[in-house]
């Protein structure tokens, strides 16, 4: 069975063949055809000052108002640092079986961590991140198994100890082949 | 296992639920939310949830205070409050009342996901635990109703299928049968449970101190009304109110709860404000209310208004059966409550026990026992130990002298303990004459 089509909206500064990395490594994953959009947002709009980060759900619901449609799944990525109100912050989210999600790549450069920048490690985070919430658009879960990429990550090192791909018994609810 | 972990999420800020629910929904747990604590009570009332994640503050009820109603009907439920403004005050009360843990908002991912996974393995146990209390119990806090007599058990059956609907109930039984404990049994088991259960003991009050305790008064109402009062009507609110020795009201007070119950609204007393309350009314008399009613000192509207159901307790002498049960309830009860070493009681004394009348029933059974510990040996309570010198035991089945000569010779050799000398002391006859009496009466020290 094929799965609906994705559309990567681009909502900040991305490099295109970042862009286009990340794209061709999920479509590979997930077997389907996919799409970048370049979306001009003003992000102001969703930063919180007391925060000094970007409200996340906000966000979401933005991208499921404006840019989701019933015939592919869409994710919003963003390079700012997003949050939840309940939690610090969130490498990104999606609607569990619905049409959009959010992956943000603020918090996956090593940069941050006061270590010399990788462009393929970051490559790899977010292409990891993305793939993980098309998951969860897609109707997966969490995942317990070692190294599957719908393992819940709190930590970029915990996305360094996941495979860039499904596990078995994920891609088998998808009905991908394996 | 997070699959099977259901969570509830309390919390007046939309944002906050949503976030909540779709980061535990990922993690595959079965997720609900309710907008404040009242609509929670009313889902946990219907449904048993895992954890409970409660917002400290929100309109109406706090979460402090929904923890503790929750606390008091299920001690071990998982309810971790959560709070966008920390002071250590109120984190040692939410630990204090018997929450799982303290949050503050927002809270770390990984500590998100350390709290559930620590609740989830506290829920297993619980599970295990209660799994094998369900094999033993089957009507929730009724721990205190002691009883396996036939009579007993009809209580128990009735306790269950009244407890389920909203009907009035009037409990019905002598004094010292334990009316209020078969109250609180039918409220826990009751959709009410969440919400308080309020005593009344009509009998100790007033008729204008009733009046005010019952619907609560307005400041400046009468002398010494120098605050607004909540009455125990409005305190019932969505519970059960319990009214002990109904009988002793007055004619007046009689109509005014006549009123209430028809209406479930009032007034405070010096107040103009009408007060709707959702309550159920549960009452208690050791009176007969139908001769009341007959003698034209109850009120028969109220008396069929409250006596929907009518529950009697038997008294503790037609249910001898239970003694050496309640006996050994009452003896670990007070041993533990003295931090004594456990006792045993004497097999005569147990008989003398079960051949006791009780006019007090089962307090009046507790006082001796409660008794006989204290002035015991503190490892065996014997016949010398018990209060039954008033022994009106098988008195009436007394008739012929030499029974009563029996009897009373039994009783002061159990007194000393078959000591000959001692008893025959008491009885005022010398040794010879104890034996041949004895003799006669084929008597027998107890084992």
């Amino acid at each position: 069975m094929n799965l609906l089509q994705i559309t990567l909206v681009s909502m900040g500064y991305f490099e295109l063949n970042l862009l286009e990395s990340v794209a061709k490594s999920v479509g590979h994953e997930y077997q389907t055809m996919v799409n970048i959009r370049d979306a001009h947002v003003d992000l102001s709009t969703y930063f919180d000052p007391a925060r000094k980060q970007y409200n996340g759900n906000k966000l979401l619901k933005d991208i499921e108002l404006q840019y989701a449609h019933d015939d592919a799944k869409t994710i919003g990525l963003v390079s700012v640092d997003l949050f939840i109100p309940i939690l610090t912050y969130i490498f990104g989210q999606a609607f569990l079986n619905g049409r959009s999600g959010i992956a943000s790549s603020y918090r996956l450069s090593n940069e941050r961590y006061g270590l010399p920048h990788d462009n393929a490690l970051l490559t790899e985070r977010f292409t990891k991140e993305v793939i993980h919430e098309l998951g969860h658009a897609y109707g997966l879960i969490h995942c317990h198994t070692p190294r599957c990429v719908m393992q819940s990550s709190t930590y970029v090192e915990d996305i360094d100890q996941k495979k860039i791909s499904l596990c078995t018994n994920c891609r088998t609810i998808l009905n991908l082949t394996t | 296992m997070s699959e099977k972990i259901s969570l509830l999420i309390v919390d007046d800020e939309e944002s906050v639920r949503d976030s909540l629910f779709n980061w535990f929904i990922e993690d595959g747990y079965l997720v609900e939310s309710a907008e404040n604590a009242r609509t929670a009570l009313n889902m946990l009332e219907k449904k048993a949830y895992d954890i409970v994640l409660a917002d400290i503050k929100m309109p109406g009820m706090d979460g402090l205070e929904m923890l503790k109603r929750i606390k008091s009907i299920k001690p071990d439920a998982v309810v971790i409050i959560m709070t966008a403004f920390a002071t250590v005050d109120t984190a040692v009360q939410a630990l204090k009342d018997g929450a799982f843990d303290y949050v503050t908002k927002p809270f770390d991912p990984d500590d998100l996901s350390h709290l559930i996974r620590n609740a989830s393995k506290q829920i297993a146990l619980t599970s295990e635990n209660e799994s094998l209390r369900n094999h033993i119990v089957i009507l929730e806090h009724v721990e205190d109703l002691i009883g396996f007599s036939e009579p007993m058990q009809k209580v128990l059956k009735e306790v269950e299928s009244v407890a389920a609907s909203n009907a009035s109930v009037i409990i019905t039984g002598e004094s010292g049968t334990g009316k209020e404990l078969i109250a609180r049994a039918i409220h826990a088991n009751s959709s009410r449970k969440f919400f308080p259960m309020v005593s009344v003991h009509c009998g100790a009050l007033s008729e204008s101190l009733l009046e005010s305790e019952l619907f609560g008064h307005e400041k400046g109402a009468f002398t010494g009304a120098v605050y607004n009062r909540k009455g125990r009507f409005e305190m019932a609110d969505s519970g059960t109110i319990f009214l002990d020795e109904i009988a002793t009201i007055s004619s007046k007070m009689q109509i005014e709860l006549l009123r209430v119950l028809e209406t479930k609204s009032f007034m405070r007393v010096g107040g103009n404000k009408l007060i709707t309350s959702d309550f159920r009314v549960i009452c208690a008399t050791n009176k007969d209310l139908k001769k009341m009613v007959e003698n034209g000192t109850f009120r028969e509207d109220l008396y069929y208004r409250l006596n929907v159901v009518n529950i009697f307790i038997p008294p503790l002498r037609d249910r001898t059966d239970d003694i050496p049960l309640l006996v050994e309830y009452f003896i670990k009860k007070y041993c533990n409550a003295m931090s004594r070493n456990m006792v045993t009681i004497e097999q005569a004394a147990l008989r003398r026990l079960k051949e006791f009348d009780y006019p007090g029933n089962v307090r009046e059974l507790e006082n001796m026992i409660e008794r006989a510990i204290v002035v015991g040996n503190g490892k065996e309570i014997k016949v010398r130990d018990l209060p039954l010198n008033r022994d009106t035991v098988a008195m009436s089945s007394i008739e012929s002298l030499d029974d009563l000569e029996k009897k009373h010779i039994s009783m002061i050799l159990n007194k000393y303990e078959w000591n000959i000398s001692r008893a025959s002391k008491a009885l005022q006859i010398d040794r010879v004459t104890l034996y041949n009496k004895i003799r006669k009466f084929d008597l027998k020290q107890s084992e």
